[in-house]
């Protein structure tokens, strides 16, 4: 305590001790409200139906103890840490050594993921997470043009997800396509959708066109769900063929890879296949998006995400760029949806929540916005962090939770806070995203 | 003088539910010349500016633009995006309205949007790189260095325009339009906000678009300044109807206008000028 209070009349000098209690105390009596029947008060059902209750008010003041100090603490860090908006200088080389780690950041993490079915051949569950966390780097960057770049918030992007699994299941269960053939055609069906979810939300902005993308993932979900004849209902769909590695089955039989190959069979062998099959699908969602964003069509994006009037005024067809977007978002959806249902071998309507549509949308915002290597760590951390956090078991959530809330309030703009120009004259300066808008359309 | 008229406006009317805001102008704007519409605040000018770049429809009346090859576009009845590709009517805005996260060159890249979506095959040819978007590509690089340098912003070429200075936001706004190459030029109150000398680097440019690049322009503004310096007509209008209309000179005495400024009636006015030397 005697610590606390050197520090406190240390600090007296900027703010005042008054300040910082009176603050403490407001949140302690907040948390003492909230508290006092959530944790205070414990009731139950008895053996014959009627209420037990009984307190736990030891445990109620350790909360409001916590809440008070931590108060304190936070205060005193942030008078520490000085006003928002200072600018905190940093030394010429710590910059030049950031500026050069965040330029070696990419090329360190792809390398890095290439080498990851190699280091870990044996750990089927490392193995399984990086095609998990994969796929959802894959969403991200296709729910990226969309929101990230064209500024139009889809909460619905699940349904092109739903769209590509389903095409796949249903072309190859029913007319025995392969995967390679069901690819491309679940792209272009996905696509379709994106268009024509695009026209009656193309006169739609920011929480109404939210609303309506909302209800498209839904009612895409409950059409599955009902149309029992055609996509097998709640009961959903088995058997999914697996991919083939070119024509060449990966089965233990003669015809398989590893006979012809002559070597033993693994069934890791198709885990790897798969691991690589997604990385090639995500690095092409991401070489298309960044050389899309150096065409007309990219800037076009861009640019109606930052006005969209004045991007009329200057002749460009909002409706078609618009389109174009959502059709493109829901092509790469599509794709992933595909290389899903592949890897699961069934699939079924809960698997097309809206959480999913949530959690994706969360990773594009996490990234910041438009931003590439920021989608991709923010996958990782999302995906990849909730797994490790499994230890923390029921408090798995309450953690998770509160990393996010610190992450939005250290760097409210996402992981990479910033534009990089899609054409320069002398040097590409990146640009921060507080110039950026967000878009409203 | 009609044979050569850019712009006819004809008993344009627009009406905003009981409101008024346009009634029954005509007016025309010639062909390589600087028509200014003037007015006091309120008076419906950025309605008209609004009409004629198809972001509202007009209630009635009809605007006609003629190209140089003869060829006339009725512009009531297209779409905003529409006039600015078909009929290349470029505008700029009373509150700028840049892209203010892109680049300034970005900015002038994305003005050339049109040309440059055919130029890349609507993007698949852009996606492959061929040789022919690229060639393109570089063309639109040097009409946008072309412009920046004649707004003196090359050396900013790579900055956001967000960040740009005030003065150089409007310039770069002027240029960005200038870059779908249109033949008229539509601005909505350039010079405000502008200081003394950003002014007069203003009329510069807008006399050589129109000397230069046979652009004609429509303006409106309040700086008296650059518009009696560089109008070579000018159209004035209060309470949605138009009060006077001539030479700049011819304006500026027509006691009708003085009296629509100042606020009080023609005989006031009329007063007023007559005890002044």
């Amino acid at each position: 305590m005697t610590a606390s209070t050197s520090e406190l009349t240390h600090v007296s000098r900027l703010s005042g001790v008054a300040f910082i209690l009176k603050k403490a105390l407001i949140s302690a009596f907040v948390a003492l409200v909230l508290f006092s029947l959530m944790v205070g008060i414990r009731t139950e059902a008895g053996p014959t139906g009627q209420l037990i209750y009984w307190t736990r008010f030891d445990d109620l003041a350790i909360l409001v103890a916590i809440v008070f100090v931590g108060s304190i603490v936070i205060e005193l860090f942030r008078q520490w840490w000085g006003p928002a908006g200072t600018a905190r200088s940093i030394p010429q080389p710590v910059q030049s050594a950031l500026d050069f780690a965040g330029r070696a950041i990419p090329p360190v993490l792809l390398i890095l993921t290439f080498l990851v079915p190699v280091i870990f051949y044996n750990q089927r569950y490392i193995l399984d997470l990086g095609i998990l966390v994969l796929t959802y780097v894959m969403l991200g960057w296709g729910l990226n043009v969309v929101v990230g770049l064209a500024g139009l918030l889809d909460l619905g992007y699940v349904a092109f997800y739903a769209v590509g699994a389903y095409s796949y299941a249903l072309l190859s269960t029913n007319l025995g396509l392969s995967f390679w053939t069901c690819l491309p055609l679940a792209g272009i069906l996905a696509a379709l959708w994106g268009v024509m979810l695009g026209f009656p939300v193309l006169r739609l902005r920011g929480d109404y066109l939210a609303i309506v993308t909302l209800a498209f993932g839904e009612i895409i979900r409950l059409v599955i769900i009902n149309w029992q004849s055609l996509t097998g209902g709640p009961n959903g769909i088995s058997a999914i063929p697996r991919p083939s590695f070119f024509g060449i089955p990966l089965t233990p039989g003669d015809d398989g890879l590893a006979a012809r190959l002559g070597i033993e069979f693994s069934p890791t062998h198709r885990i790897v296949f798969l691991f690589y099959v997604i990385l090639a699908l995500a690095l092409l969602t991401n070489w298309v998006t960044i050389r899309l964003r150096r065409l007309p069509i990219g800037r076009a994006w861009e640019a109606l995400r930052e006005d969209e009037v004045a991007c009329r005024a200057l002749g460009i067809n909002t409706t078609t760029t618009k389109l174009t977007a959502f059709a493109t978002g829901a092509m790469f959806g599509g794709f992933a949806g595909a290389f899903f249902a592949t890897r699961q071998g069934f699939i079924s309507p809960e698997s097309f929540t809206f959480q999913e549509s949530a959690l994706v949308l969360a990773i594009v915002v996490l990234g910041g916005m438009g931003s590439q290597l920021g989608v991709a760590l923010a996958a990782l951390t999302l995906i990849g962090g909730f797994e490790l956090f499994r230890g923390f078991d029921q408090y798995r959530m309450l953690v998770f939770g509160m990393a996010m809330v610190l992450l939005m309030i250290w760097r409210p703009r996402g992981l990479v806070g910033y534009r990089s120009p899609t054409v320069f004259l002398k040097r590409s300066e990146a640009i921060s995203s507080e110039l950026a808008r967000e878009g409203r359309g | 003088m009609s044979g050569d008229n850019i712009l006819n406006v004809d008993h344009l009317t627009m009406r905003f539910g009981g409101v008024v805001a346009v009634n029954d102008l005509s007016f025309e704007a010639e062909r390589r010349k600087i028509t200014a519409l003037i007015g006091p605040n309120g008076a419906g000018k950025t309605t008209v500016f609004n009409c004629i770049t198809g972001f509202y429809r007009p209630t009635s009346g009809a605007i006609r633009l003629t190209h140089d090859d003869g060829r006339s576009i009725q512009l009531e009845r297209l779409n905003d995006f529409r006039i600015a590709r078909q009929a290349k009517v470029a505008r700029t805005f009373q509150n700028i309205r840049l892209f203010p996260g892109m680049t300034a060159l970005e900015n002038l890249m994305v003005a050339q949007h049109n040309a440059l979506m055919l130029a890349s095959g609507l993007t698949i040819l852009g996606l492959i790189g061929a040789p022919s978007w690229r060639a393109a590509e570089r063309h639109a690089i040097d009409q946008a260095k072309r412009w920046l340098d004649r707004i003196g912003l090359l050396e900013r070429a790579d900055d956001a325009a967000g960040n740009l200075p005030y003065g150089d936001q409007r310039r770069l706004e002027i240029a960005r339009a200038m870059c779908t190459e249109p033949a008229l030029l539509c601005l909505d109150e350039p010079a405000a906000g502008l200081n003394a000398r950003e002014s007069a680097a203003l009329s510069e440019l807008l006399l050589s678009i129109r000397d230069d690049h046979g652009t004609s322009i429509l303006l409106i503004e309040h700086d008296m300044s650059v518009v009696m310096e560089i109008s070579d007509h000018i159209a004035v209008m209060d309470y949605g109807v138009k009060i006077a209309e001539g030479l700049p000179k011819t304006v500026r005495d027509d006691p009708k206008v003085i009296a629509a400024y100042l606020g009080a009636d023609e005989q006031e006015a009329i007063a007023v000028m007559e005890s002044s030397p």
